[in-house]
């Protein structure tokens, strides 16, 4: 979600308004690539010219050319498919518990009192420093690998939905009472509609982790994945891959991300916030 | 009828909010509660409407305790409280989601028209103003046709213009179907535009103090000198509920209570 702040140019300038909205519609995301671009083009220069062997820092094209040798070869789609269906499984299984969890204990006193302490408890460990017992617990293959994630995804997701009950405000579930509501009904008419806006930031929060996760977890002997790609540049010194490594992660991080808040935009159409207002653009 | 029979309310903290308070309230009045900050008028309501139980004392409505929300209750609060996720015409229909869908929406539709708000049915509640919220607010506990409609400070968030307004259209949707109202306020005009009898309530504890009946007829003229009287009347007796040393002329105080003082 990018937001930006708007800088409106002073009322006095209205001459030109009439094309302006489309020039600046079509140029505020174009002005963000500006500094990237150009920093790649002049290492891109700066290689040609001879001026770097750009041997550990690749150049632009020869990123591209990796890429592309992946793509053609098969390759790529297999790490890719590998690695999304990692971070998918485990962040469906991190999810499912921090939604569960989460909801019990922000709804019901007893089991935050009972339960919570030790869940802060686990937080407080980096989940990494869980990669070895994971290992020795469920071997070296898939299972431990989206055991991690799920580890990862669950504690922001949790924390989410628990404060997000925690804090639904007094005077709406007051309204809920007012109409009798029975306590099913109290949870699906008001504390979920309430509660959703923290928990699709929850979720975004979760998938980020999940992807930082997941090269955690292909770090430990993966044969496959795009963190394994990462791995093997490294052995075999090809900077190149790992760069490309990187170029795929960020791109379908972004997507993924991107398709989640696509996908929860139509059940926060109520919402009035600050990104409705200056992130429209 | 309600009926308020010694009812007391003691918070945790060893607050006397309400002491002993007893009236009766028949179908189709309206009764304006006021008083000083701390007279427990909100807790009052409060407790009428099933939200907040009494320590001690009992809240009955044709006969029937009332212990929890009742269906026959509705209330309205000082800020509209929309559910900021359902549309306008939602809201509204919030209490209604036993009835059929047609009924509901025709109801719903009904009650929209009633509070001159048919062109917004299917609009969020953040985009409306503050005295557009009040009215679906109005509409939401309307629409359930309760028997005793309960308001607390309903629209002393609003500009003067938009609570004048709205006091004239709550008597308006009250002439419809006449149920009793009991409105909690701090504003006397307010107060005696609406109510046939004024309760004024003193702090500390909050206690019944003097009740007024206005005894006139509606519509009533803001201006008019009888108007004025008993706005006076009114405000008189609530300076002399929040003024200590004035003796209780309702003899209401138990012995040994002066020593409270």
């Amino acid at each position: 979600m990018t937001m930006t702040v708007e800088l409106q140019a002073p009322a006095v300038a209205t001459p030109q308004t009439a094309s302006q909205p489309r020039l600046t519609r079509l140029a505020r995301p174009l002005l963000g690539l500006l500094l990237p671009l150009s920093l790649a083009l002049a290492w891109e220069f700066a290689v040609r010219a001879g001026w770097s062997n750009g041997r550990l820092v690749p150049p632009p094209s020869k990123v591209f050319t990796t890429i592309a040798d992946l793509a053609r070869s098969g390759e790529l789609t297999r790490h890719i498919v590998t690695t999304l269906s990692r971070v998918g499984i485990g962040f469906g299984f991190g999810v499912a518990a921090g939604t569960l969890l989460g909801g019990i204990c922000g709804y019901w006193g007893f089991a935050r009192r009972l339960v919570d302490p030790t869940i802060q408890a686990l937080r407080a460990i980096p989940s990494i420093a869980w990669v070895p017992l994971f290992i020795l617990w469920l071997g070296i293959f898939e299972t431990s690998k989206v055991a991690l994630i799920a580890v990862g995804v669950f504690f922001p997701v949790y924390l989410g939905v628990t404060g997000a009950i925690l804090s639904v405000d007094r005077k709406i579930v007051e309204v809920g009472r007012v109409f009798r509501l029975s306590g099913p009904a109290m949870i699906r008419r008001i504390l979920l509609p309430a509660v959703l806006p923290a928990y699709v930031v929850a979720l975004r929060v979760g998938l980020g982790l999940g992807w930082m996760f997941v090269v955690a977890a292909e770090f430990m002997g993966a044969s496959e994945g795009l963190g394994y790609l990462l791995i093997d540049g490294q052995q075999l010194g090809k900077p190149a891959q790992i760069v490309a490594a990187i170029v795929i992660f960020a791109i379908i991080g972004k997507a993924t991300d991107w398709l989640l808040e696509i996908a929860t935009a139509p059940l926060l159409r109520w919402q009035d916030s600050f990104a409705r207002q200056s992130g429209a653009a | 009828m309600l009926q308020l029979a010694s009812v007391s309310k003691v918070y945790p903290n060893g607050v006397h909010a309400l002491e002993r308070f007893s009236s009766e309230i028949q179908l189709g009045e309206i009764i304006a509660i006021i008083g000083g900050s701390g007279c427990g008028k909100s807790t009052l309501l409060r407790a009428i409407a099933g939200l907040d139980r009494a320590s001690a004392g009992t809240v009955t409505l044709d006969g029937e305790a009332i212990s929890a929300p009742h269906a026959k209750v509705g209330i309205i609060f000082q800020e509209p409280r929309l559910l900021p996720w359902l549309t306008v015409a939602d809201n509204i229909g919030f209490g209604l989601s036993e009835l059929p869908t047609d009924e509901r929406r025709e109801r719903v539709a009904c009650a929209l028209a009633r509070v001159g708000l048919a062109d917004k049915a299917k609009v969020w509640p953040r985009e409306l103003s503050g005295g557009q919220a009040q009215r679906v607010a109005i509409a939401r506990a309307l629409v359930a046709q309760p028997e005793v409609l309960l308001l607390d400070e309903p629209f002393s968030a609003l500009d003067a213009f938009t609570r004048k307004d709205l006091q004239d259209h709550l008597l308006d949707l009250w002439a419809d179907t006449r149920p009793t109202l009991v409105l909690v306020t701090h504003d006397v005009e307010e107060a005696v535009v609406l109510a046939d009898r004024v309760l004024v309530m003193r702090p500390h504890p909050g206690r019944l103090f003097e009740e007024i009946t206005i005894n006139l007829s509606r519509p009533r003229d803001r201006n008019a000198p009888l108007f004025e009287q008993f706005k006076r009347h009114v405000l008189t007796a609530l300076d002399r509920s929040l003024d200590r040393t004035v003796p209780d002329t309702q003899g209401r105080r138990e012995p040994g209570g002066g020593l409270w003082w």
